[in-house]
């Protein structure tokens, strides 16, 4: 994707004699279109940034004055097991949300690019994500709950055991990642059609004509040329399901035995019910940190900016 | 239209109460409006009975607000922070100490001293939970005690005379009586009893005893009368203990006990708890009978899917010991009406809004001639509910909350130990001892 911010034009305005010929009001006019983005970056981001760096350096509980210990916070978490254990399981959450939301994202937008192109059934498909998180995880709590759950009942039906899901501590994580799977695929899939829309038809022709079947055809043709869109939409996507909060803080506030104690919960609960803001906000930055790294290392092994058909 | 009666009431009750020491007259003063918050919805319509007789009787409008537990501590700190915090909030012991530590609280001992407050009519200790330091932070509203609930007819089909429940006895080597009649309760898909031969426990169609997920360090309703009943105590001093006897012998050897029979399949297994509470479990009827708080006597009174009816605690080694706790209002240091604030909390206190409180019963009030009128409202509505207010009225039957700093963080880490106890992948006397070294270093 590439934006353009201003194409050269004689300045009209400019008096004669003024540097005729160079649009120099050029960049001022493009700083003029920025500032409104700009002020709401410094204003809710930047320096939020900046002022979440600082805490992470103090001790403050909210309700007393900050006071300034260093790298303190820094040296505790990293000697703090739960904090390496809610990196564990938040990395276990993305692989598993990532990895089947990917998966059958995919499919889902081969599917609708090879087969319909019915606008019902692309609008159909992102329904899911059209329901807030939170009513997703309040009523997969009473659809998959051991007693009174409708899937169990399924399951029973079906001649199997009844399982806790959300209840036990080797099915939580898993159960919270499929849950946003379902939630989050039909939006990606959409993502990945789009990108769909740009590789041209007569590829698809010309190969079938060679006698390529669709799994060559998705393998050989689609895979490689949706390479630009697949780098975005992992590497939103990833940095979105890092971000899991609300449906631990909705169905297992971080149980059962800490199983479900994803990174940001912790930090959240660190802040905000035991008011340890120098810590959580510590932690914050480490997974600041941790996410840039992520996202570069990702951009770079993907090669974001070619594209195959350039 | 109602409203005026019972202004009048109340009024007539306050100064009979006050002894004749009149309360300051607002008169001539502008009008001031309070804002005071609370969580629980059920009691709401309560307090803004007593806020609307005091209004009448102060001219001090009360504003109420409410949130639910979960956000209601958020809120306060975060208004506390930002400066509008409500003048007076319902506290809560596990909370207080940290909000009086970091002087957001104002003390309201000149004012109690001034006005001579009769601190002998509330219920057992609950006044002195809210002094530190020399300082008080609240006057006790309420009072909650456990006592067993049980299906009633789960107690029938098993031939057992709802009267015996009555003296049942527990002790973590044989489980005493207790052990049998949970063993009795539990019945498999085949109709064999957990005490039968052939009893099958993987296939269980009611459990004997169910299970509460959550309590953190105290396992007030889950699991805190078996190790009191046998003489242990939370912590080195309560209030503010700085040491939590996690490692007492005690506590562990009930603690297996609870596991044990958790492995012989008369609990409700923690996977088929649900995350949903204790309510669709007992009115499907997984479980036959539970501990629980006397702030839930509405739920299980009101069922009309199963009736349920209440017993009192086994009785240990030691006797019968119940977690006791209760709430109070506070006032937050930042108020610009201290003066006032305090004569809602006084009011609050008093058997003028107690007794309002007690008609509703909804929760048993701090004052103990309100309380048994409470008790009564419940009774001429059919429900007994002496198995809470008898073992309130005994003193060496009442262990007080455990109450100590970093609350929230000791329950954190209780808690996954707990769910492990509870999940049989831990040994409850190494994991509670790993647990005390983790909650001292919390605590240090």
């Amino acid at each position: 994707m590439t934006l353009t911010v201003g194409r050269p034009r004689p300045a009209r305005t400019a008096p004669p004699g003024a540097r005729r010929g160079k649009p120099a009001g050029d960049p001022v006019v493009a700083w003029l279109f920025l500032l409104p983005a700009l002020i709401g970056f410094t204003v809710f981001y930047l320096a939020p940034t900046l002022r979440g760096f600082w805490i992470s350096l103090t001790d403050w509980n909210l309700l007393s004055d900050p006071e300034f210990v260093g790298l303190d916070n820094y040296r505790a978490m990293l000697a703090d097991d739960k904090f390496w254990n809610a990196l564990r399981i938040t990395a276990e959450y993305v692989v598993i949300n990532i990895g089947t939301q990917t998966v059958l994202a995919l499919a889902i937008a081969v599917l609708m690019d090879r087969l319909t192109r019915s606008v019902l059934v692309r609008a159909a498909i992102v329904v899911p994500w059209l329901v807030p998180n939170v009513t997703v995880a309040i009523v997969t709590l009473f659809m998959l709950d051991h007693n009174v759950g409708f899937v169990n009942h399924i399951l029973q039906v079906l001649g199997f055991e009844p399982q806790s899901f959300y209840g036990d501590s080797d099915q939580a994580i898993a159960t919270i990642a499929l849950v946003n799977t379902w939630r989050n695929m039909g939006y990606t899939a959409l993502l990945f059609f789009a990108g769909m829309q740009m590789i041209p038809r007569n590829l698809y022709e010309a190969a079938a004509v060679d006698g390529a079947g669709e799994w060559t055809l998705f393998r050989r043709i689609t895979l490689p040329l949706l390479r630009p869109v697949t780098v975005l939409v992992l590497v939103v996507s990833i940095i979105g399901s890092f971000q899991i909060f609300d449906t631990v803080a909705v169905t297992t506030k971080g149980g059962p035995a800490d199983a479900t104690r994803v990174i940001y919960y912790y930090i959240y609960q660190k802040a905000f019910n035991e008011f340890h803001m120098g810590y959580a906000a510590a932690m914050a930055a480490t997974l600041f940190v941790l996410l840039i790294v992520l996202t570069a290392t990702q951009m770079r092994m993907l090669r974001a900016s070619s594209s195959d058909l350039r | 239209m109602i409203r005026k009666p019972m202004a009048l009431l109340a009024l007539a009750v306050l100064t009979a109460a006050c002894g004749g020491t009149a309360p300051e007259t607002p008169a001539a003063k502008e009008k001031v409006t309070l804002t005071y918050s609370l969580w629980d919805p059920n009691q709401l319509p309560a307090y803004q009975e007593c806020a609307d007789a005091f209004t009448a009787s102060s001219g001090i409008e009360v504003k109420i607000t409410q949130q639910g537990w979960e956000d209601y501590w958020n809120g306060i700190t975060t208004s506390l922070v930002s400066g509008t915090a409500p003048d007076v909030i319902t506290n809560h012991v596990a909370y207080y100490p940290e909000l009086a530590a970091n002087n957001q609280l104002l003390d309201i001992e000149p004012f109690v001293a001034r006005d001579k407050v009769d601190l002998t009519r509330y219920t057992g200790d609950l006044a002195s939970l809210w002094v530190r330091d020399g300082k008080r932070y609240g006057l006790p509203q309420d009072w909650d005690t456990i006592a067993l609930v049980y299906n009633v007819k789960d107690i029938e089909d098993a031939g057992i005379d709802p009267a015996s429940l009555k003296n049942l006895t527990w002790n973590p080597s044989d489980g005493g009586t207790f052990g049998e009649l949970i063993k009795k309760l539990t019945v498999d898909a085949n109709g064999k009893r957990g005490d039968e031969a052939g009893f099958d426990k993987t296939k269980v169609a009611t459990y004997g005893w169910g299970l509460e997920q959550g309590g953190g360090v105290v396992g007030q309703t889950q699991w805190s009368w078996m190790p009191l009943s046998m003489g242990f105590q939370y912590l080195d001093k309560n209030p503010f203990g700085t040491d939590y006897k996690l490692d007492d012998p005690r506590l562990a050897e009930a603690i297996t006990w609870w596991q044990e029979q958790m492995k012989a399949g008369y609990v409700l297994p923690r996977e088929e708890a649900g995350r949903l509470g204790l309510e669709p479990m007992m009115q499907t009827n997984k479980a036959a009978l539970v501990p629980d708080g006397s702030w839930r006597i509405g739920t299980w009174a009101g069922s009309t899917e199963q009736k349920f009816a209440f017993a009192p605690l086994p009785a240990g080694p030691q006797g019968r010991k119940t977690i006791i706790n209760g709430l109070a209002p506070s006032i937050t240091a930042g108020t610009k009406h201290p003066d006032e604030a305090w004569q809602w909390v006084s009011f609050i206190g008093s058997p003028a809004c107690q007794d309002l409180v007690a008609k509703r019963a909804v929760v048993f009030p701090a004052i103990k001639t309100a309380a048994t009128t409470a008790a009564e409202t419940h009774r001429a509505k059919g429900v007994d509910v002496s198995a809470f207010t008898d073992i309130a009225a005994d003193p060496n039957s009442l262990s007080y909350y455990p109450i100590t700093g970093s609350a929230n963080e000791i329950n954190t880490e209780a808690q996954a130990v707990i769910d492990q106890i509870q999940e049989l992948k831990v040994a409850p006397a190494d994991a509670l001892k790993q647990l005390d070294a983790r909650v001292a270093d919390i605590l240090k």
